[in-house]
């Protein structure tokens, strides 16, 4: 492994803060009781990229997304998707949306099939066209053999990919992904994800993501945050952040940098200071077992 | 007596994952046709969005019940003991003034109500375990207004109170109970019928709303359906009840229900236009009542 320096790619956050960003954070608060779920949180998601928000458990990644998505409210001027305000303008983000929640949530009562068609229903797909745009979907998640079966009976993996159908089914402009390979294995994952990419390709939608496998952040997000106690720690693409860390590392991996900046007390409190030594053999002693995966 | 309700077993999280068919992994490199699927088909607005949710939820209940039809006949096996044991018991040994009506034809219409209620006020079960499974979030994320999926939520309850009901006017034919079957009554029986299951259901919505979880909500559905049931006019005429328990049963929507049924089954005297107009407000109250309280299901 070599370090690669960095690249300066084109930084024209200008640009990506315009009207042509998919999700545009700013100031984004949302609090539990006394829980800051997330606290003061600033992010582009620019048109057409694949964007990861990485971050340890309870870093509030998916309280920004159900932000994002209209689910909790948030006060106007803090979340806009392409433009729309989530608080002002509820019914156009959501036609803008595609979402897979974190939980793996299908129902099983009702077949993969038609599990889709609901989604086609209320989106308002016209009837002429429902039939082939679900059965469209379904096979472009590579589910036609067992569309006719009860969703109950379909496996982790099978339930993930009928709910990227029944996201995909009203052609979004933003797909929103919060752990989609979550409990799936090896092969499974890779499914999903080919999955993503192509339909990406086709249709040049934007995609957030989440996600604690550090591979797939690296091999498939153009651009990843790094998210720790409500707040974005570090952000860039992958190759950059790993540079950043070059000067205190030899050959740093995406893990490295997320144990940097997520590590217990390096940047949440005043006692970072004391502690930086002792995360830094932590990070070296747990950097063979990273390598093995990135 | 209890009411447990069946409600299908929503895939969730703890659903076995089983390794990835073959097929999964062959058409990864497949060239599928994604055409359609980069056109987002043009919004429904005004007044056609609920109409067209409410369908939405309506076709999601009959194709749930199509493959599963064992709450449907669990939930027979009551009204049918109702009428068969009670019914006939009391038919016998005339307990209950009824006037010319025998007591079996009265109790019908009763029945009909009670059993399409007890299927609407367990729906709000439904909902939380939809909640709980992940799927309303979902639904929540769509372009329906809350109201717009309560009403479609409501209405499939009515749907599926409906077909309840319908199972149990059979039933009471066999037994021999004459009842009409004029079309356009039947159709008012309907009409009847789902405006109930919307009340009963939002009203265990809303409830739900408030207690938040599946274990309480059982219990207060538990306790609420007898005493609406036995404060109602469906086993029994309100001039034979006490002063106060008549004042209860103006006040309980099952009532209007069940004297809009006889009315409409027996053709016994009854004021329908009061009827369906209390049992109309009802359901437009339960909806903004289940409407205001679901976002405190989607936290
Ligand atoms: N419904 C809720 N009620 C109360 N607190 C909550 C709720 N949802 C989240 N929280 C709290 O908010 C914080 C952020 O949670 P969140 O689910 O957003 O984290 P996350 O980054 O998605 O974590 P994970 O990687 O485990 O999914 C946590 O402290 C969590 O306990
Ligand atoms: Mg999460």
């Amino acid at each position: 492994m070599t370090v690669r320096l960095p690249e300066n790619p084109p930084t024209d956050e200008a640009a990506a803060e315009g009207a042509a960003a998919a999700v545009r954070c700013s100031g984004l608060e949302y609090a539990f009781g006394a829980t800051r779920a997330v606290d003061n949180l600033d992010l582009t998601v620019r048109t057409g990229e694949v964007f990861g928000l990485l971050g340890p458990n309870g870093a509030g990644k998916t309280t920004a997304i159900r932000a994002i998505t209209t689910l909790l409210p948030v006060p106007a001027g803090m979340v806009t998707v392409f433009g729309h305000d989530t608080a002002r303008d509820r019914m156009a983000v959501r036609r803008l949306l595609g979402y897979v929640p974190q939980q793996l949530s299908a129902d099983g009562g009702l077949t993969g099939r038609e599990n889709v068609s609901l989604f086609a229903r209320v989106y308002d797909v016209p009837r002429r066209e429902r039939a082939p745009r679900v059965a469209e979907a379904l096979e472009a998640v590579a589910l036609t053999e067992a569309a006719d079966r009860l969703a109950g009976t379909y496996s982790g993996g099978m339930i993930r990919r009928l709910e990227l159908a029944q996201a995909l089914v009203s052609a979004p402009r933003l797909l929103i992904l919060d752990e989609p390979t979550i409990g799936l294995d090896p092969i499974a994952r890779t499914s999903v994800w080919d999955r993503i990419d192509e339909i990406r390709q086709a249709t040049g939608m934007t995609v957030l993501v989440t996600t604690h496998y550090m591979d797939e952040a690296e091999q498939y997000c153009d651009r990843v945050a790094l998210m720790h106690r409500g707040r974005i720690r570090a952000l860039g693409t992958p190759e950059q952040l790993k540079a950043d860390l070059a000067g205190e590392l030899e050959a740093p991996t995406l893990e490295d940098v997320f144990r940097h900046h997520a590590g217990q007390g390096l940047h949440g409190g005043s006692s970072a200071d004391s502690s930086d030594g002792e995360d830094f053999r932590d990070v070296r002693r747990t950097r063979r077992t990273a390598t093995r995966v990135g | 007596m209890s009411a447990v309700p069946a409600v299908p077993p929503p895939v969730s999280a703890e659903a076995p994952a089983g390794p990835a068919p073959a097929g999964a992994v062959a058409a990864a490199g497949s060239t599928a046709s994604l055409s359609l699927l980069l056109v987002p088909p043009r919004a429904r607005t005004g007044w056609q969005l609920v109409p067209a949710r409410v369908l939405a939820m309506c076709i999601v209940e009959l194709q749930k019940l199509r493959h599963d039809r064992t709450e449907l006949y669990t939930r027979a096996v009551q009204p049918a003991l109702w009428l068969l044991i009670f019914g006939e018991t009391f038919n016998r040994i005339h307990a209950i003034p009824t006037g010319s009506v025998p007591y079996l034809d009265f109790l019908a219409p009763g029945i009909i109500a009670q059993s399409a209620m007890f299927i609407a006020i367990f729906y709000g079960i439904q909902i939380i375990w939809e909640r709980d499974a992940g799927v309303l979030t979902k639904l929540l994320v769509t372009p329906t207004p809350r109201f717009a999926l309560v009403t479609g939520k409501a209405f499939a309850a009515g749907v599926k109170s409906v077909i309840q009901a319908l199972v149990v006017i059979v039933f009471a034919a066999i037994l021999g109970v004459g009842m009409t079957w004029n079309p356009l009554k039947l159709l008012g029986v309907v009409l009847v019928v789902v405006l109930g299951g919307a009340f009963f259901s939002c009203l265990s919505v809303t409830i739900a709303g408030i207690v938040l979880t599946r274990d309480r909500l059982m219990g207060i559905g538990q306790a609420i359906t007898m005493p609406l049931f036995f404060s109602s006019s469906a086993l029994y005429p309100v001039s034979i009840m006490p002063g106060w328990l008549q004042a209860v049963s103006k006040a309980n929507p099952l009532s209007y229900q069940v004297d809009a049924l006889r009315g409409l089954l027996l053709g016994s005297p009854a004021h329908l236009g009061t009827d369906i107009a209390v049992l109309a407000l009802a359901a437009v109250l339960g909806i903004s009542a289940a409407s205001a309280l679901l976002g405190r299901l989607a936290k």
